[in-house]
C-alpha cells in the first residue's frame, strides 16, 4: 500500500516535470521569493521553477564565478551589480527593451550600478535608517545624531547593525562627506566621532526587531523592513531618515552569463516588471518594489507604511548605495576593525 | 606481502585520510597567508608578506605612521584573557561537580553523569540564545530581580564580557567535568581514608592526596576547555553584542565584509600557533610535576 502511493507521488512527480514545457533555475537570497507569485508564472507559462536560496552577494558571486552553476537568474544587490557585471557572470540582456519595462519607475531606470538597465530589472528596494522609541525619546528622529551623537535617554540603548558600508555612509555623510570618499580628513573625522560614540552604544548585532519590540534596545540603525516588522509588535518604533544622508539600497533580478535557460529567464525578467506580479514579491517580502502601479496591488498595510513611503520632504537625503573602490576598502576597513575590536 | 607492507597498507587509508583532511586544508590556509587579498574576496597569485605584517602591525591612513596593529592585539589579548578565565571558572565548578559524582554509590553515577551529557547534547546555539534569555535587560533574571524589589533597574549583563565568560563557562563545563570524573572514578578512596588516619585536615588531603592523583583529569580538562574558548566564535557573537570581538569573529570578518582572506588565513595561523604554545606549556607543567613526585 505504502510502495503504491510511493511509486504514484514518483510518477506524478516526474510527469510533472515532463508535463512543463521549459524550466527555470533562480538563485535568490532565502526566504525572498514569493511562492504565490512563483505559481502563477508556472501557471502561465507552462514552466517549472527551482529556487536555490544564498546568503549573501559574495557567497552567489563566488559560485557563479566557479561556473557551471545551472542557474539562469540571480538577483545581486545593486552595489554588487557593477562588480558582478565586472567580473563577467550577468548576460547582457536588454531587459531595456522589454515589453514590460515601461512599468518601471522612472528614478530606476537610469540607475548608476546599471545605467539604463542593460543588463537588470528591479526586485525590491529598501533603506536603511534608524528605528527609535518614542516612548524613550521623544524628539526629532530623522537624524543621524541620535548614534553618533545620542540624547541622554538613548544611551546605552543603541544597536548598530554591523554592516560595514552601510554604517561607514552614514557616518560619513553625518560629518558631511560623500559615500565612498577617500578625503581622509574626512575620514579621520568619521573615526573619531565612530570610536567616541561606540561607548554609547549597547550593541553591534543583527536580529534587533524582538529587541527593539520589547524595549531591550531603544534605537537602532537598521532596516525599514525589520523597523515596521518591529513596528507591529510595538507601535512605538518609529522608522527615521537621517537628513545627513542615509542610504538606499536595492536587488536587482538579471539572468546569468551561462543561463541554459534563457529564453524561460527572459519571460520571467519581463513577468515581475508587471505591477500586479511585483506586488505579490513587496507583499511577501515586506519591501517596495520600483514598479510603478503595483501599490494598488499591495496589502493595505504595505501601502500607508511609514517605513515603505519616505516622506517628500527627506526623499533628496536618500542616496543609491554602491560598491567602494577597493583602496577606500581598505582605509574602512581599518577604521571598522579599529571600531569593532 | 610481508609483516611491514601490510602494516603500511592497513594504515595507508587512515595516512590518505589525515593527509586530506589535516594537513592539506592547512597547507592552502599557509599559502594563502603569503598572497595578496583580490579586490573583491578570493586572492591574487602573487607573493606577499604583508598579511603576516598586518596581523601585529599597520600604517595609519591618515599620519602614515607605522604603529602596533593595537585593535587586533587588543582582541587576541581578550581571547586569551576570556579562554583563561573561563578554564579557571570551570574548573573551580567543575571540581567540586566531579568529586561530588564520583563519591555517590555506584548505581546513581550514571544518573548524575547523564545530567551533565543531556545539556552537552544540545545545539550550542540554542544553549547560547537560551543564556541570552536568561540575562537580557527585559529576561527573566532582571525581571525577577525588579519584582523582587532588589534592583529597581535591569542590571546591565547582556553584551558584556561578563556575559561572554558565563556563556563558554556554561557550554564549555561538561569538558572539564568529564575527564575530572574519569580520573576520580580510579582514584582509590582507601588513599583518603589514610590521609584522615595520619591526621591530615581535610585541606591537606585535598591538596596533597587528591589533586595530585586527579591531576591529569585536571590538565586535560583545562585545555579541553581553553582551546576551543581561543576559537570560540558563536558564543562572542551572540553574547558579546559584536562590541567585544573574539579571534574568531576577527578571522570571520575577513574573509567577509573586510575581503581580506591573506590576513584571515594568518590570524588563523596566529591562532593555531597560540594553541600549540599553550599546549606545551600545560605538558610541561604536568609532565615536571610527575617527574617531582615521581
Amino acid at each position: 500500500m505504502k510502495r503504491t502511493a510511493l511509486l504514484t507521488s514518483l510518477a506524478a512527480l516526474i510527469a510533472g516535470t515532463a508535463q512543463a514545457e521549459g524550466q527555470l533555475n533562480i538563485y535568490n537570497w532565502g526566504n525572498y521569493t514569493s511562492p504565490e507569485m512563483i505559481e502563477k508564472f508556472e501557471k502561465e507559462f507552462d514552466i517549472a521553477v527551482t529556487i536555490t536560496d544564498y546568503d549573501s552577494n559574495d557567497t552567489a558571486l563566488a559560485k557563479l564565478k566557479a561556473g557551471g552553476s545551472g542557474f539562469d537568474i540571480v538577483v545581486p544587490s545593486g552595489a554588487y551589480v557593477p562588480i558582478f557585471i565586472s567580473e563577467g557572470v550577468l548576460m547582457k540582456s536588454n531587459p531595456n527593451e522589454m515589453e514590460n519595462f515601461s512599468n518601471v519607475t522612472p528614478r530606476w531606470v537610469d540607475v548608476e550600478f546599471d545605467p539604463g538597465r542593460e543588463y537588470t530589472v528591479p526586485w525590491q528596494w529598501g533603506t536603511v535608517g534608524i528605528s527609535v522609541n518614542t516612548s524613550i525619546y521623544g524628539g526629532d528622529i530623522d537624524s543621524a545624531a541620535l548614534v553618533f551623537d545620542p540624547p541622554e535617554e538613548l544611551k546605552g540603548k543603541i544597536n548598530v547593525i554591523p554592516e560595514m558600508i552601510d554604517v561607514m555612509g552614514l557616518a560619513i555623510h553625518y560629518m558631511g562627506g560623500e559615500q565612498c570618499t577617500g578625503d581622509k580628513d574626512v575620514l579621520v573625522k568619521v573615526r573619531d566621532k565612530l570610536v567616541e560614540a561606540k561607548p554609547s552604544w549597547l550593541s553591534m548585532a543583527y536580529g534587533n526587531i524582538d529587541k527593539l519590540a520589547n524595549v531591550d534596545i531603544a534605537a537602532s540603525v537598521n532596516w525599514n523592513g525589520a523597523s515596521m516588522r518591529a513596528r507591529l509588535q510595538n507601535e512605538d518604533v518609529k522608522f527615521g531618515y537621517p537628513q545627513t544622508g542615509y542610504s538606499i539600497w536595492m536587488d536587482n533580478a538579471a539572468i546569468t552569463a551561462d543561463a541554459q535557460n534563457v529564453e524561460n529567464a527572459r519571460l520571467f525578467l519581463n513577468f515581475i516588471m508587471l505591477p500586479e506580479n511585483a506586488a505579490m514579491l513587496s507583499n511577501f517580502a515586506r519591501y517596495a518594489n520600483g514598479i510603478t502601479g503595483s501599490e494598488a496591488f499591495m496589502d493595505a498595510d504595505m501601502a500607508s507604511a511609514p517605513e515603505i513611503n519616505i516622506p517628500e520632504n527627506l526623499q533628496g537625503a536618500g542616496y543609491i548605495s554602491k560598491s567602494c573602490p577597493p583602496e577606500v576598502q581598505k582605509i574602512y576597513s581599518q577604521i571598522w576593525t579599529e571600531l569593532t575590536k | 606481502m610481508s609483516p611491514s607492507r601490510t602494516r603500511f597498507a592497513l594504515l595507508a587509508p587512515a595516512m590518505v585520510i589525515l593527509f586530506f583532511a589535516a594537513a592539506g586544508p592547512l597547507v592552502i590556509v599557509l599559502v594563502y597567508s603569503f598572497l595578496i587579498p583580490g579586490d573583491y574576496g578570493g586572492v591574487v597569485w602573487d607573493f606577499s608578506t604583508d598579511a603576516w605584517f598586518g596581523v601585529v602591525a599597520e600604517r595609519d591612513f591618515f599620519t602614515d605612521q607605522l604603529s602596533w596593529a593595537d585593535a587586533h592585539l587588543s582582541v587576541f589579548w581578550r581571547s586569551i584573557k576570556l579562554s583563561l578565565m573561563t578554564s579557571v571558572l570551570s574548573l573551580v565548578i567543575g571540581f567540586p561537580t566531579a568529586y561530588f559524582i564520583a563519591t555517590r554509590p555506584k548505581g546513581s553515577r550514571d544518573v548524575w553523569m547523564l545530567l551533565i551529557m543531556i545539556p552537552f547534547w544540545t545545539n550550542l546555539l540554542i544553549r547560547t540564545f537560551a543564556i541570552m534569555e536568561l540575562i537580557r535587560n527585559e529576561g527573566t533574571i532582571n525581571t525577577v530581580l525588579i519584582a523582587m524589589g532588589l534592583v529597581t533597574q535591569p542590571i546591565q549583563m547582556l553584551y558584556t564580557e561578563f556575559s561572554m565568560l558565563v556563556g563558554m563557562t556554561y557550554v564549555y563545563l561538561p569538558l572539564m567535568i568529564l575527564p575530572i570524573y574519569a580520573s576520580m572514578e580510579r582514584l582509590d578512596f582507601s588513599l583518603v581514608e589514610a590521609g584522615y588516619d595520619l591526621y591530615a585536615t581535610r585541606w591537606q588531603v585535598l591538596r596533597r592526596v587528591i589533586f595530585p592523583l586527579v591531576k591529569p583529569g585536571v590538565v586535560a580538562g583545562s585545555i579541553l576547555v581553553f582551546v576551543p574558548c581561543l576559537g570560540a566564535y558563536v558564543t562572542p557573537r551572540v553574547l558579546g553584542g559584536g562590541k567585544q570581538l573574539m579571534l574568531g569573529n576577527l578571522i570571520e570578518l575577513q574573509f567577509g565584509q573586510l575581503r581580506n582572506w591573506p590576513l584571515g588565513a594568518a590570524l588563523s595561523l596566529t591562532l593555531l600557533v597560540i594553541v600549540m604554545i599553550a599546549l606545551i606549556f600545560y605538558v610541561r607543567a604536568a609532565g615536571n610535576e610527575g617527574n617531582a613526585h615521581g
